[in-house]
């Protein structure tokens, strides 16, 4: 299994992209599963370690959770820039967040939720304190990001990737 | 005419609605990025045109064309997929490039590295 | 109102916020002031475009704006990458 198939996650997303991109019948089933079988392999030769997923069912309340908070800020940044960033009275600050997620994967999925959610933009991150650099668009309280960040994204993924 | 007026009205109002939506979160973002004063928050405006500028549009698309051509029509995950993996990347290293550059000019208001470089930025 | 009129005032509507959008990103890039203001117009101008083709698609049922906006999104995230690795090193590759 793992001679063959590197990275099964990898392969099975190229699969069901090809199946996206042509139309879903059995010839492109067969060549889309060769061609990503082959891109697995050859991708094991740039990047060996495959990533470690403990848990799935984490992700998925993640997802749901990172679903809602990306309407809820779209809104909140949408009405900022109508209201002139509440007539001048919005302020945005530099925060730095320490970390306890080491997994890359797991620093990449957070990476993404961070930089998709409007309102905050992740900056730097230092790989040996482990600590976070976020930009916060509209910056109300200073100690309410870190707890947000670590308990609303950080706990479910140290679930499903460390613990 | 195109195949899309034969969409019903119960069809056609969440499709004109998503697209409605989609490009005003768009224009709102380009707004905030002509708007803005200082870099770091230019920086936030765009990702409203790539979360739900994006996908309003994108999912208006699906549901319109799955009704035209009588199957679930769903290419265009792709291109949201294409979005949501390559944005924060651009977003960070641009963001990281600004702050780099910021600190070597000794800009004001610019949090200071947290150690000298080397070894640094390979995360 | 017929959901021909109301898809047709919606598509107008989206093509001009749209049009409008890639206007503003255009000026922010042309303004400057530094070089990555510009790399992040670019990038907001490169999503935005990819939005219009999209738009214009739906509205001329064409299947080739489809893969254009494809073709731009991949293209605009490797000048982006290309533009901000530059700015951050000096040279592209290392």
């Amino acid at each position: 299994m793992s001679r063959f198939l590197p990275h099964p996650l990898l392969s099975l997303g190229l699969v069901f992209v090809w199946l996206l991109l042509t139309r879903f019948s059995l010839g492109h089933l067969i060549l889309g599963t060769v061609i990503a079988g082959f891109a697995g392999w050859a991708f094991a030769r740039i990047e060996p370690d495959r990533p470690r997923i403990r848990a799935y069912l984490p992700l998925v309340r993640l997802a749901l959770v990172v679903g809602l908070d990306i309407i809820r800020s779209n809104w909140a940044v949408a009405l900022l820039m109508l209201t002139n960033g509440r007539h001048g009275a919005r302020n945005s600050a530099f925060v730095e967040i320490p970390l306890r997620l080491r997994d890359p994967v797991g620093l990449s999925l957070l990476a993404m939720i961070v930089t998709a959610t409007p309102g905050t933009a992740w900056l730097e991150y230092d790989a040996e304190t482990g600590v976070l650099l976020l930009h916060v668009f509209d910056m109300i309280e200073t100690d309410d990001w870190p707890a947000l960040i670590c308990g609303r994204y950080e706990a479910r993924l140290l679930e499903a990737f460390e613990e | 005419m195109t195949p899309l007026d034969s969409l019903p009205l119960w069809l056609a109002a969440p499709v004109a609605a998503l697209l409605v939506i989609g490009s005003t979160l768009t224009v709102l973002g380009a707004f905030g990025l002509a708007h803005l004063r200082s870099f770091y928050d230019r920086i936030h405006a765009p990702t409203l045109g790539t979360s739900w500028g994006t996908a309003a549009i994108l999912l208006a698309s699906i549901l319109a064309y799955s009704w035209v051509q009588e199957r679930l029509v769903v290419h265009e995950i792709v291109v949201g997929i294409c979005v949501m993996v390559t944005t924060p990347v651009t977003t960070m290293l641009i963001g990281r490039a600004a702050l780099h550059r910021d600190r070597k000019e000794g800009a004001a208001g610019v949090p200071p590295s947290r150690r000298a470089r080397g070894g640094a930025a390979k995360g | 109102m017929t959901s021909a009129t109301l898809l047709w005032i919606a598509l107008t509507y989206a093509q001009t916020m749209l049009a409008i959008a890639g206007c503003l990103a255009t000026w922010r890039m042309w303004k400057g002031p530094r070089a990555q203001d510009r790399v992040l117009a670019l990038d907001c101008l490169y999503i935005t475009t990819m939005l219009l083709f999209f738009v214009t698609g739906m509205r001329l049922d064409t299947p080739f704006f489809f893969e254009a906006s494809l073709v731009i999104a991949i293209g605009g995230f490797v000048s982006s990458l290309a533009l901000a690795k530059f700015l951050l090193r000096g040279e592209v590759i290392e």
